[in-house]
């Protein structure tokens, strides 16, 4: 776990990811044209028909690398990590940095470059992961691809778009459903992505000192953690463990890399889970949260939380993509403010009983 | 005493060094500085430039930009178009015997020779870095999970030299017996090219951006540790089982950039603070050039004679170090 890097010389990025006809492109032509004082260097994967004057663009293939212990999920994307670097020799050039992933990219290398590659992340940090979704489709690429799953599972920000093509019954369907996927992104609906830019760029959604400001409902969803929802059927996430799942990933590098994909199909497979606790124990906390990112590392898209420790003024926040988790101190805790430990997740086949109890077991006597 | 004469420029110093007694200064926001008898700028790139690599016999310099233009130019400063991939990013240059220029754009690269044929190289991943071996027109080519080698003047299969991993900036000894990669990863990877031994050079903290050979060969000066590392390249065995020279320790900073002196046993070692030491191989006798700055340095070179040091940094400061008035 490392300290953050100074944020102030870092670059902002935001992510744009959403599936093939979301409206990503109607987005970023927006951003671009929008009179907004900043200016972006865009990386695409193709040069589309987004014209930009003042902007720089810079096309990018998507390479991922995976590192050399051959663990699939400690990847990241090369061609951003040389991206950036050339967006660097030209700093006073932009302001912040846009990338555009393909729609069915998978956005976790994207995120990963910026944790697990140091260049990348002495000169850029990760503003936000912007989901674009149709909500006419979304629903319906949920059940057939995980891409779709996964970029929701990955969001910070999501754009419910074309939401005059649905009514207002299936819209409250498709936030449920995706709430029930990724209960901390923020949500926005609009028609033919026509949002407050503000609302998306420069969101600080992975800066660790801001997580807790920009999520207002991060503390507020306590029913996740004991309680369930209509939709929600907790024995799933024990059950789901049964013949087909072989959860012997404990060998966290060289596993078998098919693991993560091999739930096509099964339409509900990303699930969160919210603890929640009082003042924890490091000495017990920071080996269990090693532990459960090094195990479950592959099933792990995200993980969020603000934590107490005993007899530490300050608020502890903590992020983790896969098995790479950051965290720093951010705050001293306001008097008004219950020390309270919670902690999020969002995962494919995570085994919730024993993430709740091994969680527990960190609380401080 | 040595006596630091600084440069104005523009933006990240991509790359400083000489043409012949010419010094050069190419910066990232596309301006490209001449200081001989007396100072020319210029600005070949519509916008920024990416890549500047001087030719081999040193009379020329050859730049790439995001403008997918590469010039060459000489001491006079004249820019003259040698290829030209419209809307490509060219970040990649080598320059090889006869006038060869080499550059690399996603999963391809090409080699440009001097009357204007072009060969194209085809890769199935992206090209991570361009080497012309010191003799004969042979282009290696670093990729992921290894690198692959051409004769650019023949139509024969090329020579696949594999290692896990993706390789990025990659270079030949001298001799032309050795090749090495740094890697994503924190490591040089190398081959023997006589039997395709594999040798690994591993224990950096960070990356290795910078490597350079010294006079004759006999080492490789490399950055990504606090102190320079050199390994040794005589003798049958090349590293293998050999421990590096570590010059310049420092306990907190990294070495951001090396240059070998063209005639001693003797390394330029920049940091990541601007700092730049001289240090002799053999006793580890160290000399101060320049103080920290406001940036690492980015880039290093020594003049044909090594009396003179052109440097510059990320963060717009450059500069020409005379070891002698």
């Amino acid at each position: 776990m490392s300290a953050t890097q100074d944020a102030s010389a870092q670059i902002p990025v935001t992510v744009l990811t959403g599936y093939l006809g979301a409206g990503k492109t109607t987005l970023l032509n927006r951003i671009l044209t929008e009179n907004h004082g900043q200016r972006y260097a865009v990386i695409v994967n193709e040069f589309g028909e987004v014209g930009i004057d003042n902007d720089l663009l810079v096309e990018s293939d998507e390479e991922i690398f995976e590192m050399n212990n051959g663990c699939i999920c400690c990847t990241v994307r090369g061609d951003l990590i040389r991206t950036v670097q050339n967006l660097m020799k030209r700093k006073n050039a932009f302001d912040a940095i846009i990338v555009e992933t393909t729609g069915i990219a998978d956005p976790a290398p994207v995120a990963q470059t910026f944790f697990m590659d140091d260049d990348v992340r002495a000169a850029a940090r990760l503003d936000a992961v912007v989901a674009v979704v149709d909500a006419r489709h979304v629903l319906q690429r949920l059940e057939d691809t995980e891409e779709a799953e996964d970029q929701v599972a990955f969001a910070d920000v999501i754009l419910i778009n074309k939401t005059d093509l649905v009514s207002s019954e299936e819209l409250a369907n498709v936030e449920a459903r995706i709430q029930s996927i990724n209960p901390y992104a923020v949500l926005h609906r609009s028609e033919r992505c026509g949002v407050e830019i503000a609302k998306v760029l420069d969101r600080g959604a992975f800066d660790l000192d801001r997580i807790l400001s920009l999520d207002p409902h991060f503390l507020a969803h306590g029913h996740h953690s004991d309680e369930c929802g209509p939709n929600c059927d907790h024995d799933h996430h024990s059950d789901e463990c049964g013949s087909n799942c072989d959860h012997d990933h404990q060998h966290h590098h060289g596993h078998d890399h098919a693991h993560g994909r091999h739930h096509h199909g099964d339409t509900h497979s990303v699930k969160s889970i919210s603890l929640k606790a009082g003042d924890l124990n490091p000495d017990m906390f920071f080996p269990w949260i090693n532990q459960v990112t090094q195990v479950q590392g592959p099933n792990i898209l995200r993980m969020k939380g603000i934590l107490a420790f005993k007899d530490d003024p300050q608020r502890y926040v903590i992020q983790g993509v896969h098995m790479i988790v950051e965290g720093d101190h951010q705050r001293d805790w306001k008097e008004s403010e219950p020390r309270e430990s919670r902690l999020v997740f969002i995962g494919r086949d995570l085994n919730w009983d024993v993430l709740r109890d091994s969680f527990a077991a960190c609380a401080a006597q | 005493m040595p006596t630091v004469a600084p440069v104005e420029i523009d933006g990240f110093v991509v790359r400083a060094g000489f043409l012949k007694d010419c010094a050069y200064f190419a910066s990232g926001e596309g301006e490209i500085l001449l200081s001989g008898q007396g100072e020319t700028r210029l600005r070949p790139h519509k916008a920024g430039l990416l890549a500047a690599v001087p030719s081999i016999d040193g009379s020329a310099l050859v730049t790439s930009g995001d403008d997918g233009c590469i010039y060459q130019f000489g001491s006079d400063g004249t820019p003259v178009l040698v290829a030209e991939r419209a809307r490509k990013w060219i970040d990649l240059i080598a320059t090889g015997p006869s006038g060869a220029v080499a550059f690399a754009s996603g999963r391809t690269a090409w080699v440009h020779l001097a009357d204007g044929r072009e060969k194209e190289f085809a890769l199935e991943r992206a090209v991570g870095g361009l080497a012309f071996a010191p003799k004969g027109m042979r282009l290696a080519v670093s990729r992921y999970d290894g690198a692959t080698m051409w004769w650019a003047g023949t139509d024969g299969d090329p020579v696949e030299l594999s290692w896990k991993g993706a390789h990025l900036g990659i270079s030949f000894s001298p001799d032309g017996k050795y090749l090495v990669t740094a890697m994503q990863e924190n490591a040089l990877h190398g081959w023997r090219l006589s039997d395709a031994q594999d040798m690994r050079m591993t224990g950096y903290p960070a990356k290795v951006k910078s490597f350079s050979w010294s006079a004759k060969g006999k080492y490789l000066a490399t950055s990504g540790a606090n102190a320079a590392i050199l390994w040794p390249f005589s003798g049958k065995t090349g590293p293998m089982g050999q421990t590096p020279l570590q010059l310049g320790t420092r306990n907190e900073t990294l070495v951001s950039a090396v240059a070998c002196h063209p005639e001693e046993d003797v390394v330029a070692v920049g940091y990541q603070d601007g700092m730049i030491m001289m240090i002799r191989f053999a006793d580890k006798a160290e000399v101060q050039l320049r103080r920290p700055g406001k940036g690492p340095i980015s880039t290093m070179d020594w003049d044909k004679e090594g009396k003179r040091l052109a440097f510059g940094t990320e963060e717009a400061e450059a500069g020409l170090i005379s070891l002698q008035d």
